[in-house]
């Protein structure tokens, strides 16, 4: 049962039914894009990749170890930070083609501390400021781009507020595809006061790289359907490719396996689009 | 939803983290993400030694009726405390 409701703008260049239908076999079937068999054989390892001002900061890759040249994906962590469950998006990635490389963006607040006691500590301190966010996803493109495996096709994905990241990341840096996954504040600005800020991507879009695929719960406020709306109308105006999809019975967070936001079936419905999405503009 | 909304005061207090007893200066408040609480979203507070390491944390996720009731036993219990016991102070 197809849950999507809405927005379906995806693409003038958008394939067939039948490319779609066949592409979603192959991935059922356990095959890549170019027709080779996916095993989902893969390695994954903590590295450390250079960042925005040349900062050495950690990162986690997962590779497949199937294929001989593949696209890649620069993942980017929620707001929670670079936790298990990131890094578990990371190796589905990889054991389905993709090279994922996660930055640390937490790492200069805490280098070598838990997850959580590091985004406790960037909290506390304002965030993530944009330019060094972009400086740290264009280290992560190079590093993905030097793997001897590489096609030199580079998407990237962000959740919660790494979707916000995301489409900031495809409005600043030479992307060829980009993932929103129901990221708060693109298209409104954070509340004021607050020392954590975010300021609206939604005025950028007209820089926006590659294609975009958004993926939103019908009941999230943070983004609400009318704040995605908003983001679809300047992807319009400028003319943009992108495919949105908002799923009826989820809010925010649903991909998210360890938590109660979770809905498996728009999670499922998600991960299709998004190996569809890659498989046409990275694979 | 992300809410962002964040606020940070500073405080005196000691707080035991899982290195034990240490000395804290500063604490987060905001309703978010949990770790580790089985909700969407709760009210969150990390009590900090800000020149300390980031592990040195006390931190509490809690749902929004018991952080209310929280927050109301703290000011009913001051309230009741002999004030000449609030003036006591920490050298």
């Amino acid at each position: 049962m197809s849950n999507n409701v809405v927005m379906a703008q995806w693409p003038r260049s958008r394939g067939s039914c039948d490319e779609m239908r066949q592409c979603r076999r192959s991935h059922d079937r356990n095959q890549a894009a170019n027709g080779e068999r996916v095993t989902h054989n893969l390695k994954a390892e903590t590295i450390t990749v250079e960042g925005h001002g040349g900062d050495q900061i950690e990162g986690y890759l997962a590779t497949p170890t199937d294929v001989e040249r593949c696209g890649s994906i620069v993942v980017i962590h929620h707001m929670p930070g670079y936790d298990e469950a990131t890094k578990e998006i990371a190796r589905k990635f990889a054991a389905n083609g993709y090279a994922a490389l996660i930055p640390n963006l937490y790492h200069r607040e805490a280098p070598g501390e838990a997850p959580d006691d590091a985004a406790a500590v960037a909290r506390a301190s304002g965030g993530v400021p944009d330019e060094r966010l972009v400086g740290d996803v264009a280290g992560a493109m190079a590093h993905l781009k030097s793997l001897s495996i590489s096609n030199d096709k580079v998407a990237c994905i962000g959740y919660c507020s790494g979707g916000r990241q995301s489409l900031l990341a495809g409005c600043r840096l030479p992307l060829d595809a980009i993932i929103d996954c129901y990221g708060a504040f693109a298209s409104v600005d954070s509340p004021e006061g607050s020392p954590v800020r975010a300021v609206a991507v939604v005025g950028e879009v007209g820089n926006l790289s590659g294609p975009l695929l958004g993926l939103f719960g019908a009941d999230d406020q943070y983004p609400s359907p009318d704040q995605t709306e908003i983001l679809e109308s300047a992807l319009k105006a400028a003319d943009k490719e992108f495919d949105f999809h908002t799923y009826e019975g989820a809010g925010h967070a649903f991909f998210n396996v360890d938590r109660p936001s979770f809905r498996p079936e728009s999670a499922m419905e998600g991960w299709r689009e998004i190996f569809n999405f890659l498989a046409k503009t990275v694979a | 939803m992300c809410t962002y909304e964040t606020e940070n005061i500073s405080l005196r207090a000691s707080g035991k983290t899982a290195e034990g007893w240490r000395a804290m200066n500063s604490a987060t408040v905001y309703f978010d993400h949990p770790v580790h609480f089985a909700a969407g979203h709760a009210l969150m507070i990390d009590i900090r030694n800000k020149d300390a390491s980031a592990s040195e944390r006390v931190a509490l996720e809690l749902d929004p009726r018991s952080a209310r009731e929280l927050a109301e036993t703290i000011l009913r219990t001051l309230e009741s405390v002999p004030s000449d016991l609030l003036g006591e102070s920490v050298v």
